[in-house]
């Protein structure tokens, strides 16, 4: 277990206040002055040391992110943007980072900020989350009236103006580039890349987008080292992070852990175990709903790193874990997240507009045992018709999770399901247009 | 992608009051000139505040007069993001998670309370306009499920009894507490806390 004096967050579950004075007992603002003359080359070598890989699903390693953002500042002005869109199902992290620790973040905004040249940071906030924007609100006016941020932001030379914007209810929105669309006030509609955000981004100007929580180590990783963050993790995953543990567990709760740390552990130590005991474990969804979810047999041995999950054909994503033991039909639990996805879909691309709703509507057949033997395979051509042939990754996001469930729990589907269904009586149907899923050999 | 309903009783006009427009000039300010376009959703929201948590067309017209966009831009926006209400919801508007993590804890008991106390249907106003409810997607606080949100304030560790009880103190005019109903701290886990302790107990 990590020792509590290597936590980053120490008031998670708000034990201690929120503001300037609770936040300066932390170690939070005490030598962010210091910090920035070190320069922008220092800071982005230190993170990139650090390995510190981006804690908002894809894992890219922030040191490298920052350094794509041009040296110099010509005739457009750089931007920094924070992704505070956290909708993912499974993930509340980020929400107690803005509730409970906002200076740590806004004062890795402010670094961040120097490092990549920016005057000007938007955190993007998901529109439910109005109260935590108001306390993040509150903590930044806090900010500015302490001359921590604003003209020459804590005595380092450089102007910095933090705003909040508040998203509306779209989970799409958490696409980097669908997020800056949203944020010139259009719909939220991921843009092709490239061209990247960090050259052409937020109204046409060089842009960084971040997580919340990834900024929010910032600070800490500099004060104490990037050789203390490597020490914490392996190899590639280093450093803390926060794990949201939800679904049939005895406790369900936030912590932060080390990287790389066992599932098991985790889910028996923090959470309380499994409703009903290991033994009566199902599947687990190991990074918020877009990663496909994992059987009991690798959930007993399996850490929780972005690189063994890749192995497993899963991913860490957000490290949102939802647990679901035997008591719930896995079909259903699977149905209702192609629910989420058909509502969430921005209708853009076909593959993705179509298919989302074509995936929930087999799913629910499934769950309730009134779908045929050959749609088993069907579904999944559906999910490979919609992987990689979107803009954005929402694509697989909606695909993974149910071609995750199909790897594992195939035969169960099968045994729901397993009535000979009319067309195959009949084959040959002119207008039928999967014919191609029947005839095998033509496939 | 998700259909929006648009209300058929609409009002002729809807113009900011004196301080909401004081309110616009500070929100166009956060922005870089020329990028009044940006205003758009905090003024939509705004104009949802002001119109007892409802966006009417007038206003959606209003909005764009002001930020010089053209009106089939503006109504783009407030139809492509599900928490501009385009249609009346009440002065107490409920939204149930009913997401996978809420779902396995048990959010569709939430959705029959909220059945029994307000309208069997979603989105449907209870006799006197004062309240709707309705199913939504992951609000984001998947540990503390299952759920739901009123107006601002999150509701959490819920039951269908717990629910049932807040709804009633609700329609009564009251204001429940937010938070957890478990009576845990945030998201600690509960009776199991290992971690921080030092702190928690300083």
């Amino acid at each position: 277990m990590l020792k509590d004096e290597d936590r980053i967050f120490k008031n998670l579950y708000n034990d201690k206040g929120v503001d300037v004075k609770c936040a300066q007992e932390r170690g939070d603002w005490i030598n962010t002055k210091e910090l920035c003359s070190k320069g922008r080359d220092w800071i982005i070598n230190e993170i990139k040391s650090s390995e510190l890989r981006g804690r908002g699903g894809a894992g890219f390693p922030t040191g490298l992110k920052w350094s794509f953002a041009p040296k110099e500042v010509k005739s457009r002005p750089h931007y920094l943007i924070i992704n505070a869109d956290e909708s993912e199902p499974g993930t509340c992290k980020d929400r107690d980072i803005l509730r409970f620790e906002p200076h740590k973040l806004i004062e890795g905004c402010l670094i961040a900020s120097y490092a990549v040249n920016a005057h000007v940071c938007y955190i993007y906030i998901r529109g439910e989350y109005f109260n935590e924007g108001e306390k993040l609100q509150e903590a930044i006016d806090e900010a500015y009236q302490k001359n921590l941020i604003g003209k020459n932001a804590s005595g380092t030379g450089w102007d910095f103006d933090i705003f909040i914007h508040y998203g509306a209810g779209a989970y799409i929105c958490g696409e980097e580039t669908a997020l800056l669309e949203s944020l010139e006030g259009k719909k939220g509609q991921p843009r092709l890349k490239p061209p990247f955000p960090a050259l052409i981004g937020l109204y046409g100007c060089p842009t960084i987008i971040n997580n919340v929580e990834t900024i929010a180590v910032v600070p800490t990783i500099l004060r104490r080292g990037s050789k203390w963050f490597v020490s914490l993790g392996k190899p590639k995953n280093t450093g803390s992070k926060i794990f949201c543990i939800s679904g049939n567990v005895n406790n369900p709760c936030n912590v932060e852990e080390e990287m790389g740390i066992p599932l098991k552990n985790l889910i028996e130590n923090h959470a309380g175990g499994v409703i009903g005991g290991w033994e009566n474990l199902k599947a687990v969804i190991p990074g918020g709903s877009s990663m496909p979810l994992l059987p009991k047999k690798t959930c007993d041995t399996i850490t929780m790193d972005f690189d063994s999950l890749i192995q497993e054909k899963s991913g860490l994503g957000t490290a949102g874990i939802v647990v679901i033991n035997n008591d719930q039909d896995i079909i259903k639990c699977i149905a209702r997240i192609a629910k989420f996805y058909k509502h969430e879909s921005c209708g853009q691309c076909t593959p993705c507009r179509e298919g989302t709703g074509w995936m929930w509507r087999m799913l629910e057949r499934m769950s309730k045992g009134e779908a045929s033997k050959d749609e088993v395979d069907m579904l999944m051509d559906v999910t490979k018709q919609i992987e990689g042939h979107t803009i954005c990754a929402f694509g697989e996001g909606s695909a993974w999770p149910v071609q995750g469930l199909l790897r594992n729990f195939k035969k169960e589907i099968e045994k729901k399901n397993n009535f000979n269904p009319i067309v195959k009586q009949n084959k040959n149907i002119p207008y039928l247009v999967d014919q191609h899923l029947l005839d095998k050999k033509n496939a | 992608m998700s259909i929006k309903k648009i209300s058929k009783e609409q009002p002729d006009k809807f113009e900011f009051t004196l301080d909401n427009l004081e309110k616009v000039k500070k929100i166009i300010s956060k922005y870089p000139n020329g990028k009044k376009q940006s205003a758009v959703m905090p003024l939509l929201y705004l104009a949802q505040k002001q119109n007892n948590n409802w966006i009417p067309l007038s206003a959606i017209k209003y909005i764009g007069k002001l930020l010089e966009m053209p009106y089939i831009k503006v109504y783009e926006v407030a139809t492509f993001y599900t928490m501009y209400n385009l249609t009346p919801v009440g002065n107490h508007f409920i939204q149930v998670c009913t997401t996978t993590p809420c779902m396995i804890r048990g959010a569709y008991k939430l959705v029959e309370a909220c059945k029994e106390k307000i309208s069997p249907n979603e989105n449907e106003l209870l006799k006197n306009k004062n309240c709707s409810w309705v199913e939504v997607e992951c609000l984001g606080a998947c540990v503390n499920a299952p759920m739901m949100q009123i107006n601002n304030d999150y509701y959490e560790d819920l039951d269908k009894e717990k629910t049932l009880k807040i709804i009633d103190q609700i329609l009564k005019g009251e204001n429940p507490k937010p938070g957890s109903y478990r009576g845990r701290l945030n998201t600690e886990p509960e009776n199991n806390r290992k971690t921080l302790m030092d702190i928690k107990n300083a």
